[in-house]
């Protein structure tokens, strides 16, 4: 986590910040240690700035943004550093599988021991149900995701992998199988948020923030269609209205594919696919890094992977270096507007930034 | 962990008893002071049925921790035959029985142990529905 915002700091020229925001979800359970913001402080030579840690499950980095860029809203900071960061790798893999069972209710689903991946694989049959499908145009996702993660150096899984291959994986909770769940990966990504005042001494390629956030039933059965995100729906329609930007006019799109299934059900939930639609349109290459809406194009959840408290800033920075011209041999044509949403749990939590070229 | 941290839920896990919103008609398995739905603040105690049908099912894997050494296990979308939908373990299930739309009923089984000097937390699982007999129906 120091690696990673130190490099933001360096990049932007800035050596102090007004506050530090820290996005982290399972550093308590896993490591035991709870208070990141103040020993994040001290690791970066920063002790008396203020430093919190923002949790929203899976969604932890992007909530981590979301405070610090209401501070910098507020008038209160001209510049805030959030860093994302997560340690999976310390959990035995029935840990890991507790840990993203804390973005559900320990009360109800906990006592059930219907884990994060078993919801996904219910909501996964009654997609299947409801529009004929098969499971072909919903693991479509991840090899997408894959197909954008080759040779991608900061990426978890750097490679493809062919859609045959992820629907002979064994299954990890049937329909859903092993290679359309993100794995368990460590990882840290940060930014650094300026406000107006400091915008023309900056000299870093910038690009102009918007975010916004919503909240749904925590379980899908109790919403009035498990098989939409209604709390994305929701953000993305706020941060659109507040960019002052048309759906149409969003150049590339960072989706949560925790699991292959979520990642088409946000695409249908925020209007960038028709109900029971997205997983053709991926096979017709619409997603592709030329297509119409490219997606996840550093490999996104599945391939650049999910260290949960990473992954929301991972995506905001991805966005960033798009729309500086600045992704490389993944670099989509000249984008101007780019989106990322991040979920916690099942939708319960959607946070979407966009993000403008300047 | 404390009995108190089951004990509260006593209720809903034993009896499959909770409280409907009186304006909207919403579940909660523990006693609210809000509705969840509609913000409504008058409830009434209500006993589910215990006799449902699987809207899905799925078989878990790799379990989380409290849940390590049973898995594989079946979990299931269960709707009751009062239209609530919840989830919970299916038990006593052959392949053959094990499809969409099989009737189920409730049944008290154990659901986890926490550790060897820990409390036995028990708790409803689903079960193939069993049709009894007219006569010893009474």
């Amino acid at each position: 986590m120091v690696e990673a915002a130190l490099k933001a700091l360096d990049d932007s020229g800035l050596s102090r910040v007004n506050s530090i925001y820290v996005g982290n979800m399972a550093g308590e359970f896993l490591q035991e240690q709870a208070h990141l913001g103040a020993i994040i402080a001290e690791d970066l030579g920063m002790v008396g700035t203020p430093a919190y840690r923002v949790e929203a499950a899976n969604a932890s980095g992007a909530a981590a943004i979301h405070a610090g860029a209401l501070e910098i809203a507020s008038g209160r900071a001209d510049a805030v550093l959030v860093i994302g960061g997560e340690k999976l790798s310390d959990g035995l893999i029935e840990e890991v599988s507790s840990a993203l069972l804390m973005g559900e209710r320990q009360e109800y689903e906990g006592f059930m021991g219907a884990d994060f991946y078993s919801i996904n694989a219910l909501l996964y049959k009654l997609y299947m149900r409801r529009y004929g499908v098969e499971d072909d145009l919903i693991a479509v996702f991840p090899m997408l995701s894959h197909k954008h993660a080759k040779g991608v150096a900061h990426a978890q899984y750097p490679f493809e992998v062919s859609l045959e291959k992820i629907l002979s994986s064994p299954y990890i909770s049937e329909p859903l199988r092993r290679f359309e769940v993100s794995g368990v990966g460590d990882g840290a990504a940060a930014i650094v948020l300026i406000g107006e005042e400091l915008k023309s001494k900056i000299k870093t390629p910038k690009t102009e923030l918007y975010i916004s956030s919503a909240t749904d039933f925590m379980t899908p059965f109790e919403r009035e269609d498990p098989l939409r995100f209604q709390s994305l729906g929701v953000a993305v329609n706020k941060v659109l209205d507040e960019a002052k930007v048309d759906r149409g006019d969003v150049d590339l799109i960072e989706v949560h594919d925790a699991t292959s299934i979520m990642a088409a059900i946000s695409l249908e939930s925020s209007g960038f696919a028709e109900p029971g639609e997205s997983g053709r349109l991926a096979m017709r290459g619409e997603f592709d890094l030329g297509g119409r809406l490219p997606y996840n194009t550093f490999g996104g959840l599945k391939a650049r992977g999910n260290p949960f408290g990473a992954t929301g800033v991972y995506q905001v920075v991805e966005l960033h270096l798009q729309l500086t011209g600045r992704a490389g041999k993944n670099q989509v044509d000249s984008p101007k507007v780019g989106m990322a949403q991040s979920l916690g749990g099942v939708g319960a939590t959607a946070i979407v930034t966009l993000l403008k070229a300047v | 962990m404390r009995v108190s941290r089951h004990w509260r839920n006593k209720l809903f896990r034993y009896r499959l008893v909770g409280w409907r919103c009186v304006s909207c008609g919403a579940f909660h398995y523990s006693k609210p002071l809000v509705c969840k739905r509609c913000g409504s603040r008058e409830f009434r105690e209500v006993e589910l049925p215990k006799t449902g049908k699987i809207l899905a099912y799925t078989m878990v894997k790799i379990a989380p921790k409290d849940f390590k050494d049973k898995a594989p296990y079946l979990v299931g979308l269960v709707e009751l035959d009062d239209g609530t939908k919840i989830l919970g373990q299916l038990t006593d299930f052959t392949k053959e029985e094990l499809k969409e739309g099989a009737r189920v009923e409730a049944v008290l089984r154990k659901i986890r142990e926490d550790g060897e000097n820990g409390i036995i937390e028990y708790g409803f699982k689903f079960r193939p529905e069993i049709r009894r007999p007219p006569q010893a129906r009474a």
